[in-house]
This record gives C-alpha cells, sequence and structure tokens, in this order.
C-alpha cells in the first residue's frame, strides 16, 4: 500500500509537469475545469500513474475522479489491492 | 435546465458551427449516383469519406441479390432471432463467414456496432479484464461498460506496454480479453498483431481483433489483417463488419470456441434487437462471395490509395500513416481544419472532419476513406483540390 501523502505528492509533480507550473493546485483542484485537461490529457495521465505507482487503473474509475484528492483516493484503494 | 445540463458544452460547440457556417457533422447526401459520385448542396461530388472500400454499394449482383430477397421473403424480419425465429439466411451467412475465416462458427449481430456490444459485453463480466489499445472504437468501450469488465487501456499499437500491464495483472490474465483492431480507422495503421500475439502466448488470455475497416482491404482473400499476417489460429474472436467493403449493414464474430453459440442466449444486444432483414443478409452473402472470387478490388483500392498518399505527400501534408485506404491528413488548429473541410467542400470533394476525443493525440484531422470504385481522375481531382487549398507554410 502506498500513503496518501507520498501519492499526492507525487501527482502534484505530474501535474505541474503536464500544466508546466501555470497553476496553483491542492487537492480540491479540479482536472478538466480547473487545469483545462481534455479527456486525452486525463487519459495520458492514467497511463502514466499506473507505470509510476505500478497499478491497474480501469477506465470505469474515471468517472469518480474530478479533483486531485478523488485520483489520489482511487490510487490510494487500487494500490491495497481493492 | 434540469436532466439537459449536460448538454451546455455540446450546445456550446453547435453554436459554435453555426456561427462559422461549417457543420461537417450534419452532411445530406441528396441524391447518391454511384459509389463515389453525389449530389451535395447542388453540387457534383466525389465522395470520398465513405468506407466504401470496395465500392460494392452499387455492385449488379449484389443489388439483385437484395431484389429476389425482397420479392422472396419481404422488406423485414418484425423480430430478434430469439423471438422471432432465424430465416435461413442468416444462419447460411454464419456458416459462410466462419468457411471464409477458416473458424469453427460465427454469430451474425444487426449491425457493427452491437457486434462489438454484443461480443464484449457478454464475454468480459464483472470479474474479468479486457485490456484495450487506447484507440480502440467507442464500440469496444462502450460493451466493456455494459458487460461491467475491468477496461484498462494500453498505449496504442504498443505491444510492450500491453507486456507490461498483463505482467501487473498476475494471475488474472487467465481472465483477460486483449482487443486490438487490424485496421485504425482514424490514421489508417495497421495494428502490430504479431508481436501482440506473442504477448498473449507469453502471458496467456484471449485476443480478439476487430476487423471492421480490413475486412475486403487486407489479406489475400480479404478475411482482414489476421490472414494477411497467417495469424488466423492464434486469434480467439475476430469481429467485422458489413457495412464498409460488403456495402451493407450489419456485424459478426467467428471463432474456434464451442462456446460461441451460448453467447447468442446470453447476449442482450443479441437477443433484445431486431433480426437483419432478408435483403440485407441477401446483399452480404453476394458480397462475401465477391471477396472470395477474386482480388482485382483489393488490388485496385491499393492501387488508389497508393496514388492518393504519394499526390498528398509530394504536396507535404502531414499524413497519419503510411498508404492505406484510410488517409488522414493532420491538421494543428480547428478553425484551420474546419476551413479547409468546407473548402474541399466546395471543390467538389467530400471526405470526413475528425475532432478530438474521437482522435489519438489532440489532432483534428481530414479524413479520406478510398474507394476501388473511385477512378484515376478522380483521385487527381481530388489531388488537385489539395494543391489548390495547401495551407502557407
Amino acid at each position: 500500500m502506498i500513503e496518501y501523502q507520498r501519492i499526492l505528492s507525487d501527482i502534484y509533480d505530474g501535474l505541474r509537469t503536464i500544466t508546466k507550473g501555470r497553476f496553483d493546485i491542492d487537492e480540491n483542484t479540479e482536472l478538466a475545469e480547473q487545469l483545462n485537461l481534455d479527456s486525452l490529457q486525463i487519459m495520458e495521465l492514467i497511463l502514466d500513474v499506473e507505470d509510476h505507482f505500478d497499478i491497474s487503473i480501469p477506465v470505469s474509475v474515471l468517472k469518480d475522479v474530478k479533483t486531485v484528492k478523488d485520483l489520489v483516493i482511487q490510487i490510494e484503494k487500487l494500490s491495497r489491492g481493492e | 435546465m434540469g436532466i439537459f445540463n449536460k448538454f451546455k458544452t455540446m450546445a456550446a460547440n453547435r453554436r459554435e458551427l453555426d456561427e462559422l457556417g461549417i457543420d461537417p457533422f450534419s452532411i445530406q447526401v441528396d441524391r447518391i449516383i454511384s459509389p463515389t459520385e453525389g449530389m451535395i448542396n447542388g453540387r457534383h461530388t466525389i465522395l470520398a469519406g465513405t468506407n466504401n472500400y470496395l465500392g460494392l454499394t452499387f455492385d449488379p449482383k449484389c443489388i439483385q441479390a437484395a431484389r429476389l430477397a425482397l420479392d422472396n421473403e419481404g422488406t423485414g424480419t418484425t423480430g430478434s432471432r430469439m423471438a422471432n425465429g432465424s430465416y435461413s439466411g442468416h444462419r447460411d451467412l454464419e456458416l459462410e463467414l466462419a468457411s471464409f475465416y477458416q473458424k469453427r462458427d460465427g454469430i451474425v449481430f444487426s449491425t457493427g456496432y452491437l457486434a462489438n456490444l454484443g461480443m464484449l459485453s457478454t464475454l468480459a463480466g464483472p470479474d474479468d479484464i479486457v485490456l484495450l489499445d487506447a484507440d480502440c472504437h467507442a464500440s469496444i468501450y462502450d460493451g466493456c461498460r455494459l458487460g461491467g469488465a475491468k477496461a484498462i487501456r494500453f498505449r496504442h499499437n504498443n505491444p510492450e506496454d500491453l507486456a507490461k500491464r498483463m505482467r501487473r495483472l498476475g494471475e488474472r490474465t487467465e481472465n483477460t480479453l486483449i482487443v486490438v483492431e487490424g485496421l485504425y480507422s482514424m490514421l489508417g495503421d495497421k495494428a502490430l498483431l504479431k508481436e501482440i500475439i506473442d504477448v498473449k502466448k507469453e502471458f496467456g488470455g484471449y485476443l480478439m481483433v476487430d476487423e471492421a475497416h480490413s475486412l475486403g482491404v487486407l489479406g489475400e482473400k480479404g478475411c482482414g489483417l489476421c490472414e494477411e499476417l497467417d495469424v488466423l489460429d492464434d486469434v480467439d474472436f475476430i469481429v467485422g463488419t458489413f457495412s464498409k467493403s460488403l456495402g451493407g449493414a450489419g456485424g459478426f464474430c467467428v471463432s474456434n470456441h464451442p462456446e460461441l453459440d451460448l453467447i447468442r442466449y446470453s447476449s442482450r444486444p443479441y437477443i433484445f434487437t431486431a433480426s437483419p432483414s432478408p435483403a440485407t443478409i441477401a446483399t452480404t452473402r453476394q458480397a462475401l462471395r465477391a471477396l472470395s472470387e477474386g482480388t482485382h478490388l483489393r488490388k485496385r483500392l491499393h492501387e488508389n490509395a497508393e496514388n492518393l498518399h504519394k499526390g498528398l505527400s509530394e504536396l507535404d501534408y502531414t499524413l497519419g500513416a503510411s498508404p492505406s485506404p484510410v488517409i488522414a491528413v493532420v491538421f494543428e488548429g480547428k478553425l484551420q481544419a474546419l476551413q479547409f473541410w468546407d473548402n474541399l467542400l466546395k471543390l467538389g470533394i467530400y471526405v470526413n472532419m475528425m475532432f478530438p476525443p474521437a482522435t489519438p493525440n489532440g489532432s483534428y484531422l481530414i479524413r479520406c476513406s478510398i474507394s476501388a470504385a473511385h477512378t484515376p481522375d478522380q483521385i487527381a481531382k481530388i489531388c488537385e483540390a489539395f494543391a489548390k487549398l495547401k495551407p502557407n507554410t
């Protein structure tokens, strides 16, 4: 299992790279609405997240992911094998 | 607004097109003249965006077969095969498809979309995993959703990425179905099927190949990429559509797995849909015979594709893939692509306009689909129009 804070920190790093540091990002930041990530960028992010944390993220999970926190929670759950 | 709230973004997109006066998604062919010509906005237009790869929609033998079926069996079946029974043609077509692919059996669905929906939703349930190429068609994603399988994407046409994801699944690979397409419809690129089969052999699981755009196009008999690469025996399920090369409507799956027949009794998109009409079945059977009988149509199709690809390459357009019957020209900006599409139409050339998220890498694509029925003169005219509209670099 990977700790929430470590996941959060890695996600912040990844998002800052994708958005080239143009936004202030916190747990409640919305990926699509506030960071202007389109569905393809979010899909690409998910592929990178899968590789980084060595987990598999089903496409269906994405419907429950709006904010950074949502994503971190899903990664945490999947890393626990849920 | 209530239930219509979700359409806000769509409404804004529609308004944008209205204001531009350009709408590639509501095109109407006022009169269809031939497989490659029609009247659009009062203008004689070359059709280069129809997926009519072999030009069989006006084939005299297919039309005659449809007429006979109409006369002998009527206009429709008025119900599903499960409730109302099958016509002999339904089963005959299934056996002919199985024989065409050298597989044990086949199932016919009412559309290509339903073939993917019906097969995926039934084969892969909530305890199963579908590993699908990121660029797979929406029907494949929808099938996973309907069946409740865990759908996990791998990077487009990247067998190493697939292997990495298979490795991650551990023992669950035995409940995993890999899904790829023979020829991807957006850019016209072929699957790296041999390498994908190697991954399946290493990790286990099952493989489904959607030959929607490659049936009639690839392989000596026209079976598709599986035949071209001589890997028919390594593929568990082949799905496809009748609505492209075969010039009709409908879809199918063929397989050596004896359990295929059980799909019939479990697949909601098969059970709860009206079966294909007798005329549809008759034209499809005749078109399949045309595929089996000769390679001249495929030869002409590839010559046309080579010529158009060469013409557009020489004009320095950025093209999506090596020559294939799908030739996609890549544009950076939405407005530029829309205006280009509209100007092509004004010059009497109809092609497809493709927007994200349907396209790879967020690109805007002007997609040409070539037909064996295009004449050299029509290919030259398409190239001339692209030359005339070449943006200044």
